[in-house]
């Protein structure tokens, strides 16, 4: 049994069970990635179709590797919490529960996959 | 003091636009934030693909920098940088609102506007610039 009414056990969780934080980490998140994309876009559009040296040299440049690392995890976080917060409000059940955790799972593959490439690339 | 009770249904949020809203611009601008957002997943994957194939090898590099700067690749580019901008003005957009800032109807109208037409704008820049 435990010791706590139902409505102090409530206090604060709301239906999601974790209060706000949800919504505070995409502000966060958001601001954090107003900062860095428009910088990312610009590396990253004078990149693509350049030649092979000219990207290995780009991206062992420090500037350019940690933009693009942080973009890469934050974006992807902050995409994946987007993903969950529109299943939320549209799937229920085990449809919500098993996107959530496969474009979980394939989120983290993909932010995993580029910074593999982007080490071999800087380093 | 009852347990957490099992299995109770919350009801999912009301899919309003269609059959209870007529579609406006604000209901409209707020949906292509949702839909660019998740849909730059794909330019995300494309990205990732172009940095793996640099990482890998010089041939693999070549092939997947063609597909990408192809007639196809350069489509689903720019259509990446349009998501990308408009997603990025409608975030900032999103954080004003929840300043409590702008929700008047002829402000929010506009907003609607600046995110559509700023989105444009910048991205025939990036598509100047790049």
């Amino acid at each position: 049994m435990r010791y706590l009414t139902d409505r102090k056990r409530a206090v604060g969780k709301g239906a999601s069970g974790t209060g706000t934080e949800h919504h505070r980490y995409m502000q966060v998140s958001a601001v954090g990635l107003a900062l860095i994309v428009p910088t990312f876009l610009y590396i990253f559009g004078h990149a693509l179709g350049s030649d092979y040296a000219t990207v290995q040299a780009t991206f062992a440049r420090p500037i350019p590797a940690i933009l693009t690392g942080l973009v890469l995890v934050f974006g992807l976080k902050h995409f994946n919490a987007g993903f969950q917060m529109m299943i939320e409000d549209y799937a229920r059940g085990t449809a919500r529960k098993a996107s959530v955790i496969f474009m979980t799972a394939f989120t983290y593959a993909l932010m995993a996959t580029g910074l593999f490439a982007l080490a071999k690339l800087a380093l | 003091m009852a347990e957490k009770s099992k299995g109770v249904e919350r009801p999912l949020s009301p899919f309003m636009i269609g059959p209870y809203y007529r579609p406006q611009l604000t209901s409209m601008t707020s949906i292509l934030t949702r839909i660019t957002g998740n849909a730059l997943i794909v330019s995300t994957l494309l990205v990732v693909w172009w940095l793996f194939a640099a990482a890998t090898s010089e041939s693999y590099f070549n092939f997947a920098n063609a597909i990408l700067t192809s007639f196809v690749g350069d489509v689903v580019m720019t259509l990446s940088a349009l998501g990308i901008w408009y997603h990025f003005l409608a975030g900032l957009r999103h954080l004003y609102f929840d300043a409590g800032h702008g929700m008047d109807i002829p402000t929010a109208e506009k907003l609607g506007w600046a995110c559509i037409i700023g989105s444009v704008v910048l991205t025939i820049l990036t598509i100047v610039i790049v």
